[in-house]
């Protein structure tokens, strides 16, 4: 391994920038004329829009325009969609309803966008906002999706009866009957999974450019994916053909999902940008991000897990209520479908699985992926049943999962996965020595002795990443193949420039695929550029999502090596008068096998572009490669995660005193990049389990609608982490990279609920966990032991 | 934000005749709660009488038997005051527990009292010192200033100028945050001065800041939490929202109340 190649401890590259305030943000853009766009929005969860005056308003200071849905519909600015169409269990399509980027004859939640005001300030804009006078009939609402499809319950859209986007399956259920009627024992559980607000640390934004010369527009744009953006844009918006428009993405400060979907705001200051004819600014505050950006999680779910006598899970049937919001946001639908119910086998061998999943619509916030998406709600399910089974069964937690591991590979489980490497026994047994799991006992006489309940709780996840095989996708109802690309740019002086269709908002990219880069041709690391985020730049990508960067962009990258290589050893053949077949690539050395003739990365690099030692006809000038990189399979990242937790039985306070993680990411590129992301993916699942719940009222108000009720994780909710590894390789791609950005966020939140319901000793307790709801689970157990 | 008139008055006498001279007018403090409710535009005064220039607003000192802090002190030189810390060390502990370093930096224990926000600390320590707190006009004990949520007895043109704590044998302050804003979900201050027992509380009541005088009088036969095992308060009159319901707020009072004499007796 050298300093700086696969495995280096390497200090990010980008970190100059981000640390010293010269990192450069969409809001960081000021193009000459732009103007600032507000957006009025409705305080009503669901109204109809009878008139919108907003005579007054135009009128005032500054105002350039202000555009309703009127406007968008008369300009026949087409709908947001959503790009993966799942199909019920009767073979119906989903239920798609109209999406405008401005609410035309009716507003479905707070916050839903009425109308935009542009003026030359914000002040302005925001001034001109009060003088509009929007005409609402308020309706009854509905915000809980167990009550969305309720008989007379609100009907959202005219589209979906009840409510209902989709009624989905998976999985055999005949089969899962026969298991549960020959099943020793069976462990039922009823939980919500908790809705959770992104809160990524830079608001979204957007700056719309038109220019008329060329009757081209430019978006910057807050987005994990910018090619997916102007595909969306350009396709269904129909804005501006595709060739006629620039996504540029530059930095951005942290997405966790939130910032994958194509949202009104950028479609409306494109819009506006072409009709007043100057550049057109939208920066989001925190509040508005409380009510615009994508929500995540959001389930209501039956589950139950029957196990046989010898312990051994034989069955395991879900049903969920999944709340999709308002509208389907851009990849809602797959959530908790396809990122969802294919994961429910966990790291067990299960014979039967069957799950059902009605989609509903509710006057809320869209909700799609963050941060795990679908998989953190998956193994909540199954690591609570297993743990409970285990409580109820009377056997060590522990001792029932080793029992259920699935321990050959290649393993197909009942739901479309097919596991291709792991060894889950090996981060079992690495987590508990870590974590003393059998001094537990001791520590938790200690902790009783100062008045404190200690609990531990087990989390052993998987998740499926390297997203995704683009025919398998495409079969199961997604609009996009979701390879990746890469570009391999040699410049005649050696330096190298390397295009990926993935784009960075924290990962680290920018050092981590210099590594490989630097590693392969033998080069310092500082020659080695990574350009990503700017469509006009990178030819195509899908983007970054889905902890799919590694094992799916790398890949891309170290195919179009292969090929730069292979192209600079024919320069190479040339300049040492050889023959190519004879020419070894080490190091960043081309030797003639056998002999001590040599020439170096540079100067070979060089000759490729003067183009002085061959014709044109024997071998084309320059040193530029491209590739694309289709996976062969999902990548299956899985550990161990061990919380324990000291409970004050006084305030219902949880502490989190000790955490043990142990992943087998595959090969790892950047170790402590990696532990990064573990830290930051268990911070937010503690945060999902202990802290976090966006709160709707029985109107359809947002409760938690700014960091002030709505509760992020800080540093002092964490204890030092315990972060280790072991390895076993993906054989899915050629550096055997598995993904790592959204395992904490899986593992945690199950973790901790098993920690604080051992500890308080009893399972009926929801996320988020507060002081308030220990609490009161505490008071349940306690009135429960008087009666009886 | 709306557009307003900002004043620099460099005397409380100044800052009181603009108070009393313009309509619409407000006090600016620290700000931390009046320049955030104004970028939301959910007040939008004309006129902003800023204190930061008035003369001799600012300070921590001791007189006699008495710990005089001028109403403009910010909570970090409370917190840090050597003067605070040997005299009243549970005051200290309070100014540090308060919001967040800006907000420790910023704010100040005149501006936190004047504007007796129901989750703020410093009512609860000024209620449990028996403070009293000196104006433009007149003097005005703690009892008599705290009158319901948000409510003080200030009038319109009256400025608080100090506020004056008599130095107690036994005191602390136990908060349980609200997790998301830090403010007090429930805040409980007690102190001992001879025979004069207090227990205050913040952040729990519907109305704001509080005594517990079934505590108090518990207390005053013997100065110790066990004196306070069983004793409980109603939940009626709790405040009650997605954080703490009336039942646990009022379960907290007592669990604090027990933990803060124990702190107090040390």
């Amino acid at each position: 391994m050298s300093a700086t190649g696969i495995g280096a401890a390497v200090r990010r590259k980008e970190d100059q920038r981000f640390v010293t305030g010269k990192g450069h943000y969409t809001d960081d853009v000021n193009r000459p004329g732009q103007c600032c766009a507000y957006f009025l929005r409705s305080p009503h969860a669901r109204a109809r829009i009878r008139a919108i005056d907003s005579g007054a308003a135009a009128k005032a200071p500054g105002v350039l325009a202000i555009l309703t849905g009127a406007e968008l519909a008369g300009d026949k600015v087409g709908n947001l969609i959503c790009g993966w169409m799942i199909k019920s269990k009767d073979g119906s399509q989903m239920k798609m309803a109209p999406h405008p980027a401005l609410a035309h004859g009716m507003a479905n939640h707070v916050g839903d966008a009425v109308a935009v005001i542009v003026a030359e300030t914000l002040a302005q804009a925001k001034d001109a906002a009060e003088k509009i006078n929007v005409d609402y009939e308020t309706l009854p609402a509905v915000t809980d999706p167990a009550k969305a499809q309720a008989e007379g319950a609100p009907q959202i859209h005219e589209v979906a009866a009840r409510n209902t986007i989709y009624q989905w399956h998976l999985g055999d259920q005949k089969a899962a009957e026969g298991a549960f009627n020959a099943a020793h024992h069976v462990t039922r559980l009823d939980f919500i999974n908790n809705r959770l607000a992104p809160n990524a640390i830079e608001p979204r934004a957007a700056i719309g450019e038109y220019d008329s010369g060329t009757d081209g527009l430019t978006l910057w744009n807050t987005t994990q994916n910018p090619h997916v953006a102007r595909l969306v844009i350009s396709a269904f918006v129909g804005i501006a053909p595709e060739h006629k428009l620039r996504v540029i993405a530059p930095d951005v400060g942290g997405g966790f999902g939130s910032k994958i979907f194509i949202y009104p705001e950028e479609v409306v200051c494109l819009w506006a940008a072409r009709k007043i004819g100057r550049p057109v600014k939208w920066v989001s505050d925190r509040s508005e991000a409380f009510l615009t950006d994508a929500h995540g999680r959001d389930h209501v779910t039956h589950a139950e897990m029957a196990f046989d006598v010898e312990g051994r899970a034989t069955g395991l049937r879900v049903k969920t209520i999944a709340n999709l919001g308002a509208y389907m946001s851009t990849f809602s639908s797959s959530v908790p479908t396809y990122l969802y119910g294919t994961l429910l086998s966990g790291q067990y061998d299960i014979p039967a699985i069957y799950c059902e999943v009605d989609a509903v619509y509710t006057n809320t916030v869209p909700v799609d992926a963050y941060r795990g998406a679908g998989r953190p709600e998956a193994t909540f399910v199954v690591e609570r049943l297993m743990e409970v089974g285990a409580r109820e069964m009377g056997v060590d937690p522990a001792d029932l999962r080793k029992k259920n591991f699935i321990k050959k590979f290649p393993h197909q489980t009942p739901v479309i996965m097919n596991y291709d490497a792991g060894d889950y026994h090996a981060s079992l047994k690495k987590a508990l020595e870590i974590a003393d799991y059998d001094g537990f006992g001791k520590r938790k006489r200690e902790s009783a002795r100062h008045d404190k309940l200690r609990g531990v709780g087990i989390s052993t996840y998987i998740e499926a990443c390297g997203i995704a095989p683009s025919q398998a996708v495409g079969s199961l109802g997604c609009g996009v193949g979701l390879w990746e690309s890469a570009e391999v740019r040699v410049n005649p002086t050696g330096s190298v420039e390397v295009l990926t269709g993935c784009h960075q908002h924290g990962q680290g990219h920018e050092t981590t695929f210099a590594q490989v880069v630097a590693e392969r041709l033998g080069i310092a690391i500082d020659n080695v550029s990574i350009v990503h985020g700017d469509t006009d730049k990178v030819q195509f990508g899908m983007g970054t999502y889905g902890s799919r960067s590694g094992a799916v962009g790398i890949s891309a990258i170290v195919k179009a090596l292969d090929k730069i290589e292979a192209k600079a050893k024919k320069v190479a053949a040339h300049l040492l008068e050889a023959a190519e077949g004879d020419i070894v690539f080490q190091d960043g050395k081309f030797t003639v096998a056998g002999t001590d003739k040599s020439a170096a990365w540079g100067d070979v690099a060089l000759n490729a572009y003067i183009a002085h030692k061959f014709v044109g006809a024997e071998l084309e000038p320059g040193l530029k490669e491209g590739a694309f990189y289709d996976p062969v399979n999902f990548t299956f990242p899985a550990g161990c995660h061990i919380c324990e937790v000291e409970v004050d039985p006084q305030t219902g306070e949880s502490e989190i005193v000790a955490w043990t993680a142990v992943d087998d990411f595959g090969t790892v590129i950047n170790p402590m990049i990696v532990e990064g992301q573990v830290h930051g993916g268990i911070a937010q699942g503690v945060g999902q389990a202990l802290l976090e719940g966006v709160v709707y009222d029985k109107d359809g108000q947002l409760v938690t609608g700014s960091l002030m009720d709505y509760c992020m994780p800080r540093a002092h909710n964490l204890p030092t982490l315990k972060v280790d590894m072991t390895t076993t390789k993906s054989p899915s791609n050629p550096l055997g990279i598995k993904g790592c950005g959204e395992a904490g966020a899986i593992a945690a939140p199950v973790a901790v609920i098993n920690a604080i319901t051992n500890a308080i000793g009893t399972e009926d307790l929801a996320m988020p966990a507060t002081a308030q709801a220990v609490w009161q689970a505490l008071q349940k157990v306690n009135s429960r032991r008087q009666a009886a | 934000m709306y557009a307003f008139t900002q004043h620099r008055p460099a005397t409380v006498r100044q800052a009181a005749s603009l108070l009393a001279k313009e309509e619409e007018a407000k006090l600016l403090a620290g700000g931390h709660t009046l320049i955030p409710t104004m970028k939301l535009r959910l007040a939008g005064p004309k006129h902003i009488v800023d204190l930061s220039k008035v003369e001799g607003l600012k300070g921590i000192e001791m007189t006699g038997r008495s710990l005089i802090i001028g109403a403009m002190t910010p909570h970090v030189e409370v917190a840090t005051s050597p003067v605070v810390k040997e005299q009243i060390p549970a005051l200290a502990d309070l100014a540090g527990k308060i919001g967040d370093p800006a907000v420790r930096h910023r704010g100040t224990i005149g501006g936190s009292i004047a504007n007796n926000d129901p989750n703020a600390d410093y009512p609860a320590g000024v209620l449990g010192l028996g403070a009293t707190i000196i104006t433009n006009k007149r003097r005005i004990h703690a009892d008599e200033f705290f009158k319901g949520m948000f409510e003080t007895a200030l009038e319109p043109d009256e400025i608080i100028t100090k506020v004056q704590f008599p130095k107690v044998n036994k005191a602390a302050y136990v908060k349980f945050p609200n997790p998301a804003s830090r403010y007090a979900l429930v805040g409980v201050f007690v102190s001992k001065r001879s025979s004069e027992i207090r227990v205050a509380v913040t952040g729990a009541g519907a109305g704001g800041v509080f005594r517990v005088p079934t505590f108090e009088e518990a207390l005053k036969k013997r100065f110790g939490a066990k004196s306070l095992e069983g004793l409980t308060i109603p939940a009626d009159g709790m405040a009650s929202d997605i954080h703490g319901s009336a039942e646990y707020r009022a379960h907290l009072v007592g669990v604090l109340a027990r933990r803060a004499v124990a702190a107090a007796v040390g």
